[in-house]
């Protein structure tokens, strides 16, 4: 996923000499092609992210177009005012991509670990924060953040996910959901990477007669409100699935939608997501996902026992 | 400029000044004072601006990183014509356009600060632009002393002399007191210009009252020196009234009307 938006950026670069990448001491070797392509647009710079964010709003000003990748948990955390005031604050289309989304970093332990992005970014006016499920979806959200004047975050998965967009028209505006499989009664509403997961889980109880639903939210912020209160108001059940924090992230941006708009409808809701605190568990992104009842198998189980 | 003319200006900055505060009888009063006559030197003699095309991408850039300072600043960019001078009297109120920190929504003001170490970064984001467009304006960025206590400045400075942005002038108004009270006691800077020197600007000082000290090293046809330039204005916090000179009491103030009135008697005289 990380080397489409990689590449997706390059290509993009090469038509318009506005757009920037923005490292931050980011591998050897990364975007070689673009730095000997297009030197001026390809800036590599140091383990300072606090002074990454406002360069690139200095750049912004001044009307290019920068793309600024580095680990999220950096960008979120130690970046949060920057992000607040240099780029929300002055409103400029300023995108983040953000590596290890989740559990990517799992081995890497907590420093490095990425639950929370969602809840820290979502109250911050003007961003919109994404989280692609593949990389034929990164390709059309980078694409599609470039008719965006405002700062974007975008959540960047482990990499190498099977591809399970493709249905997804191209052209369907970034900011909207799509129902990948399609049931009336039973929904997961689900985001990033975790879409495979759903996919996978709604194959398992097909071959069991039981069906259920599959809802992608690629915008977190802002949300799909009116696809998302059509879907729920006519299910039974909605089971949400997130590598988030079950607080702050999609799970409780639709309660806040369901307790603004349709209070009734609060009572339908699941959230399968990350309990909130430290984990003293490492390995790889797989175990640590099983360790919360995330992998598909705990997550079949727990549906399975709510219908 | 004759000196007596830009005496003359400090004053009517400073007497401004005085209004916008005795409009709620607060404001952070030290440190605009401190600013007054690099500010008068610097958008009469030295600044390339035109106040009504605002956005002219030929325009020099000016950054108040230490955005509490903004009472010099609106003062100087109502007296230029950037917006009306009766705006100065809603200072801070309930919907005025001139809040405690400039935000870019202001005639003149090229970036939201307040918080500080923000400004250097978002400058040397802008002088990289600048050098990327073979534009020739200049960069400026102020910054308080004690806002050199914030790590993202020195992250800045870093970059600013990789990208050798010889575009860049950075000006520290250096008062010596932060708001408790002395830069040595909360958080000593010195050797101030070796460590700027250190990080590869090109370092030189002048005294920030003095209009002859001021111009001779902030020349309009500045040299370039193929890397970023540091300035240290050496001021005093609170110039221009004895009570309030030097005195950290007077980096914020909440003022009682007796003391607005001995100010006004002070300035308005």
């Amino acid at each position: 996923m990380r080397k489409q938006a990689l590449k997706t950026i390059q290509n993009e670069a090469s038509m318009n000499s506005k757009i920037l990448f923005i490292g931050s001491d980011l591998g050897a070797g990364v975007l070689e092609d673009m730095k000997q392509k297009y030197p001026n647009q390809f800036l590599m710079e140091g383990v300072s992210e606090q002074y990454l964010i406002g360069f690139a709003a200095g750049l912004a000003l001044e009307g290019y177009i920068p793309f600024v990748n580095t680990i999220g948990s950096f960008l979120t955390k130690r970046c949060y005012e920057q992000i607040y005031i240099d780029l929300c604050l002055h409103n400029l289309p300023v995108t983040l991509i953000a590596n290890g989304g989740g559990a990517v970093y799992a081995p890497l332990g907590p420093t490095h670990l990425n639950f929370d992005d969602f809840s820290i970014l979502r109250t911050l006016p003007n961003i919109k924060i994404f989280a692609p499920a593949d990389a034929l979806e990164m390709d059309r959200i980078i694409k599609g953040s470039l008719t965006i004047n405002s700062p974007i975050y975008i959540r960047v998965g482990r990499g190498g996910e099977k591809i399970v967009t493709n249905k997804i028209s191209q052209k369907l505006n970034i900011l909207k959901c799509s129902t990948l499989v399609e049931c009336k009664d039973f929904n997961i509403i689900t985001t990033g990477s975790m879409l495979q997961a759903a996919i996978d889980i709604s194959c398992e109880f097909k071959k069991k007669s039981k069906k259920i639903g599959v809802v992608h939210v690629p915008c977190i912020k802002p949300i799909d409100e009116s696809k998302l209160l059509n879907i729920i108001s006519k299910s039974k059940k909605v089971f949400i699935i997130e590598e988030h924090y079950a607080n702050g992230g999609l799970g409780s941006s639709i309660l806040d939608l369901l307790s603004k708009k349709r209070k009734d409808d609060l009572k339908k809701i699941d959230i399968f997501g990350i309990e909130n605190k430290f984990y003293q568990k490492y390995g790889s992104q797989k175990e640590l996902l099983k360790y919360f009842g995330l992998d598909n198998r705990s997550l079949f189980n727990r549906i399975n026992k709510c219908f | 400029m004759k000196l007596q003319d830009f005496n003359h200006r400090c004053k009517t900055i400073r007497r401004m000044i005085i209004e916008m505060i005795s409009v709620n009888n607060r404001g952070h009063y030290g440190s605009a004072m401190s600013l007054v006559e690099l500010f008068v030197y610097l958008y009469d003699e030295f600044l390339n601006y035109n106040p009504k095309k605002i956005n002219l991408s030929s325009r020099d850039r000016l950054i108040l990183s230490k955005g509490h300072g903004c009472l010099v600043l609106y003062s100087i960019l109502a007296d230029k014509g950037f917006f009306p001078k009766k705006e100065l009297k809603n200072f801070q109120k309930f919907n005025s356009m001139l809040p405690g920190h400039p935000e870019i929504h202001i005639p003149g003001v090229e970036a939201s600060t307040g918080s500080l170490g923000h400004g250097l970064s978002v400058g040397v984001g802008m002088a990289k632009a600048l050098k990327l467009n073979n534009n020739k304006s200049k960069v400026l960025v102020i910054l308080g002393d004690g806002e050199l206590n914030e790590g993202s400045i020195w992250e800045a400075a870093l970059h600013a002399s990789k990208h050798k942005l010889d575009n860049l002038f950075v000006i520290i108004d250096y008062n010596r007191l932060q708001s408790y009270g002395k830069n040595k006691y909360v958080c000593p800077l010195e050797p101030l210009g070796k460590k700027w020197s250190s990080f590869g600007f090109h370092v030189s000082e002048f005294d920030g009252h003095d209009y002859k000290s001021i111009k001779k090293i902030l020349r309009k046809n500045i040299d370039s020196y193929e890397k970023p330039c540091l300035f240290i204005s050496n001021s005093i916090k609170g110039k221009g009234y004895e009570v309030s000179e030097n005195n950290p009491l007077w980096h914020h103030k909440n003022f009682e009307s007796e003391e607005i009135k001995l100010l006004k008697k002070e300035f308005l005289k």
